[in-house]
Formats: structure tokens, C-alpha cells, sequence
């Protein structure tokens, strides 16, 4: 199983719900899996890098991180919530990444990117939302997944959705069969893994497509022919918001489109408190068919 | 009675609310149907994507339900009519032993899946798989169906007024399928037929029971089993 939602906001009146929304949608979902929740918000790009932070021991790992990012020469701001902490800040990804190894070596990056914060737990869509506070959070577009594992361990990093690049992230429901030997090809393309998760390599290799300079819809036309398996994708991008399902299809997936918002739900019960869901187009993608949405392209 | 199921005084139909009231209390009332009972007239309201809404009924019961359905909605119905005023998610009316279904939006994958008897109408779309291993049940489908319908399907008719998607009938038994436009692709075993005067006259009353009027039965072609795949064949035994 596993439950996955997205939303994707059209009218700006709505981004300060965003956050509402989307936690709704996923504590709906929360009978498809009940291993693990995350979310990943699309908030205000500010011109600074934003790096979402993960801990097994918070209360050592993060008090002191700004002071010791600023004795590093890395000027940022943090903010803790729970087990994880956001960093923002004009140093480079690199620079974090290289502080990180040194003073903060079980510390491990969830995701990072001009506008992306991923929040991702074991336990209860209802209680991971709560404790990261993601109902007050506005952004232009989100997506989240609730878990019943099948490919690898209940663990945080187990968790969705799955971030390779800046401001990329996946959600995935399914299995992918191929997932060992494409990991092998991207590790020697130079992609780098943090888990067992056949879902990590999905979201890698649609990283090392878009690299090559697709876009998400051009890249999520080539995990057609490459990912082997079961999946429905929910992916985002800084600007972008894409959906993909295998030829087969077997894993649901229910789409709702108004003037407002693109949403996405494994199932309609994720959708019905949306607003003006009543007069949406509501539909089933098709099987192997892309569908995308951009910001940038829309503007 | 329960002091949420509400009565209308005048039609003494009794209206389930499923944002107040638990789904089990109006499929328990469903089943609670004396023989003989005459109150047998239901409406739900806010069904909201529910799962199993209305399964298992075994009386003829009329239930109208106002809004979309989730998983198995009037599933192994025996006799009762239901009506959704909405989509219907995956499973709708899996497994009908009689009675009829209308799904009055569109229907996910495996509509009417392995039924063995009764009328399935899907004013929309089905989905993918729509009438898998169906054993007896009629579905007419006003719009399109996906991939894989009536795989394996043993006996029963699929009329599909819309266009079918990839490999319709694979490892088709007996089922006979109508299909009115474009077939995109024929499953394994499952061959073009010719339409006699007898099938024309079968699908004039499918088409009728469906409440279609304003399509004629030779519009359709008619698809079914080549017969070539489920016997043994044992020239192949070899391979075994």
C-alpha cells in the first residue's frame, strides 16, 4: 500500500494554507501506512539555500550548530523543530556538506534547495505533522507519503519522499524491481545513496536525467523505459509538480484540477476537503502517461 | 433504531449521513432486512471516497448514494439496486451475484470484477481491468474502458459504447464483448466475431436494460474467445 498526496496551488490566496492542506490530506491517507510520514514544502525562495537537517539525538547534534556553524566561517541561521533542523544561509551546499562531515558526522541531510523543507519521521501522519508543525507552513506547492514498507527497513531515512538534488523530491507508492542494478549504474554515474530504498534510486535517477538537462516532464518520460516495477510518482521540483504511474497501473491514483490547485490523492477521500473539490475535474491518470505542472511555465 | 439514522416522515426512506454515522450502521441495515419488509428505500449522503459502502446487501433494497465511493462499494450485491451519484473507486460491484448498479460518474479499475450475475451500468469511464474474470455479469459502459478488461473473463457480457484500451480479453473464456469504437489492442486468445442476428438481438436488450436509447446494436463489433488457449492443447505437452 502506501498513501501519497500532493498539491500543486494555482492562486496565491491559497499558499498560506498550504500546509493545512496538505496535512489533512495526508492524515486521510494515514490506513494505506502507518510505518512512517513525510512531507516536503515548497515555501518563499529568498535568494539563500535552505537545508533541511536530520538527527538521531537533536538535543546534542543541534543547540550549538549555529554557533559552531558561525565559528566554521559559515554564517546561517537555524531553525530547530524536533529531530530536524532547517539551515539557511548564502554559504554554498558544499561548505555545509564538508562542516557537516567534520563537527556533526551522524547528522544527515534530508534535502536541500532555494525553497525546499523536508520533514520526514517513523510514525503517524497525524503525529510527524504535529511535531514538525507543517500546518502552519505556506508554500506554493507540497507533496507527502505515509508508509508501509516493503523494500527496506522502518527507519527515518526510510521514509518519504526521497530528495537527490535541490529542490527535487519524490513520493512513491509501488515497488520497482530494477532498483539494485540502476543504483549501480548511477553510483558509477556518480550519484551518491543513503539507503537500500527503491525508491531512492527513482528519485536519483530522475536527478541524474534532469542533470543532463530534461525537464521533469522529459525526465519522467524516460523512467517509462528505465524503472521496472510497480510505482505512482508524485515528484517536485523548485517550480514544477509532476505525476507518473507504471504501464500496469495497479497502484491508485485519483487527480483533481480547479482554477486554484492541481491535487493529487491516492485515493478521492484524500481530496473531498479541498476547496471547491465539488465542482473539480476529477480524474484517474492514465497508465504510462506524464502529467506535469510549472510555475515558471504557467507565469 | 438508531437515534443517527434520520426518517424522512413521508417516503420513509432512511437516510445514512456518513459524516455523522458510521459506515457499519447502514451496511448492519442493509443486512437487517426482513423478508418481506417493504421499507427498503435508502439514501446516503457525504460518502466522501468511503470504502464498502453498501456491500453485501441480499435483499432487493433500492439505495441511493449522493456523492463519490471508494474501494468495494456494493460489493457481492444479491438483488439490490444501487445507484451512485458520483465515481466509484477500485472494485466497484466485485463479485454481484444479481441486482443492478449504476455508477453514474466514472469507475476505477476492476469494475464489476469476477461478478456472476446482475446488470453493472457505468455512465462514465471504467478503468483498467473492467470486468476481470467475470463469471455471468452484464456491464455496459457508456464512455471508454483501460487496459486488461475481461481478462479471463468465463462467462457474461462487457458492451463498452466508448473505446477499449490495451490487450481487451486476453485469456477470454466465454464472456462475450461489444465494443463500439476503437479497440486499441486484443489480448491473447481473443478474436473479432461475426454479429448475428442473435447478438443483435441480445445487445437491443442489454442496451435497453442500460437505459440506452440513442445507440443501435449494429454499431458494435463483437469480440470473443478464439478457444485456442483454455483447452489443452497436447501437442504442447512437452513443455510441461
Amino acid at each position: 500500500m502506501c498513501g501519497i498526496v500532493g498539491l500543486f496551488l494555482k492562486d496565491k490566496a491559497l499558499e498560506p494554507q498550504l500546509g493545512e492542506l496538505l496535512s489533512d490530506m495526508l492524515i486521510t491517507m494515514t490506513d494505506r501506512g502507518p510505518d512512517s510520514a513525510g512531507i516536503a514544502i515548497y515555501g518563499k525562495a529568498d535568494g539563500k539555500t535552505k537545508v533541511t537537517l536530520q538527527s538521531a539525538a537533536p538535543d546534542q547534534d543541534f543547540p550549538q550548530l549555529d554557533a559552531d556553524l558561525k565559528a566554521a566561517g559559515i554564517d546561517a541561521s537555524v531553525t530547530i523543530k524536533s529531530t530536524h533542523a532547517v539551515v539557511e544561509t548564502a554559504a554554498d551546499i558544499a561548505d555545509i556538506r564538508a562542516f557537516l562531515t567534520a563537527s556533526r558526522p551522524d547528522v544527515r541531510v534530508m534535502g536541500s534547495g532555494d525553497s525546499v523543507e523536508i520533514y520526514k519521521e517513523v510514525g503517524l501522519p497525524k503525529d510527524v505533522v504535529a511535531r514538525f508543525g507543517v500546518r502552519a507552513m505556506s508554500g506554493t506547492h507540497g507533496i507527502g507519503h505515509t508508509r508501509m514498507a516493503t523494500e527496506s527497513a522502518v527507519t527515518t531515512l526510510g521514509a518519504h519522499p526521497f530528495s537527490t538534488g535541490a529542490d527535487q523530491c519524490l513520493v512513491h507508492n509501488g515497488s520497482l524491481s530494477n532498483h539494485n542494478n540502476l543504483r549501480r549504474e548511477l553510483i558509477r554515474e556518480g550519484m551518491t545513496f543513503e539507503t537500500q530504498n527503491d525508491s531512492e534510486v527513482a528519485a536519483a535517477y530522475l536527478t541524474a536525467e534532469m542533470a543532463k538537462g530534461k525537464d521533469l516532464g522529459q525526465a519522467l518520460e524516460g523512467a517509462l523505459d528505465d524503472l521496472d516495477g510497480f510505482f505512482t510518482f508524485v515528484v517536485g521540483t523548485k517550480s514544477g509538480f509532476g505525476v507518473v504511474r507504471d504501464p500496469i497501473a495497479c497502484k491508485p491514483a485519483v487527480m483533481a484540477e480547479t482554477d486554484q490547485y492541481v491535487a493529487f490523492g491516492s485515493e478521492y477521500r484524500a481530496l473531498v476537503n479541498l476547496p471547491g473539490i465539488e465542482a473539480a475535474r476529477v480524474w484517474e491518470p492514465e497508465p504510462a502517461t506524464v502529467y506535469f505542472w510549472d510555475h515558471e511555465k504557467a507565469a | 433504531m438508531n437515534t443517527s439514522v434520520q426518517q424522512e416522515s413521508l417516503e420513509s426512506m432512511r437516510v445514512f449521513d456518513l459524516a455523522t454515522t458510521p459506515l457499519r450502521e447502514l451496511n448492519s441495515a442493509l443486512h437487517a432486512i426482513a423478508p418481506g419488509a417493504n421499507d427498503t428505500d435508502f439514501e446516503v449522503v457525504n460518502p466522501r471516497g468511503s470504502h464498502s459502502v453498501a456491500v453485501g446487501i441480499d435483499t432487493p433494497v433500492t439505495v441511493e448514494v449522493k456523492g463519490s465511493v471508494g474501494y468495494y462499494c456494493a460489493g457481492m450485491n444479491d438483488g439490490g439496486t444501487v445507484t451512485v451519484h458520483g465515481s466509484a473507486g477500485p472494485g466497484v460491484a466485485e463479485n454481484m451475484m444479481s441486482g443492478t448498479v449504476v455508477i453514474e460518474g466514472d469507475a476505477s479499475q476492476y469494475a464489476g470484477a469476477t461478478g456472476r450475475g446482475g446488470l453493472l451500468v457505468i455512465k462514465g469511464n471504467a478503468a483498467s481491468r473492467c470486468g476481470i474474470s467475470m463469471k455471468g455479469i452484464d456491464i455496459v459502459v457508456h464512455g471508454s474502458i483501460g487496459h486488461m478488461s475481461a481478462f479471463m473473463g468465463q462467462s457474461g457480457h462487457l458492451v463498452v459504447l466508448g473505446d477499449a484500451g490495451d490487450a481487451l480479453g486476453d485469456s477470454l473464456y466465454e464472456a462475450k464483448l461489444f465494443v463500439r469504437g476503437a479497440v486499441k489492442s486484443l489480448g491473447a486468445d481473443c478474436v473479432q466475431k461475426e454479429m448475428k442476428p442473435k447478438h443483435l438481438k441480445l445487445l437491443a436488450d442489454l442496451l435497453e436494460k442500460a437505459g440506452v436509447t440513442d445507440v443501435k446494436p449494429d454499431e458494435f463489433k463483437r469480440y470473443g474467445s478464439a478457444r485456442k488457449l483454455y483447452n489443452f492443447n497436447i501437442d504442447n505437452a512437452d513443455a510441461y
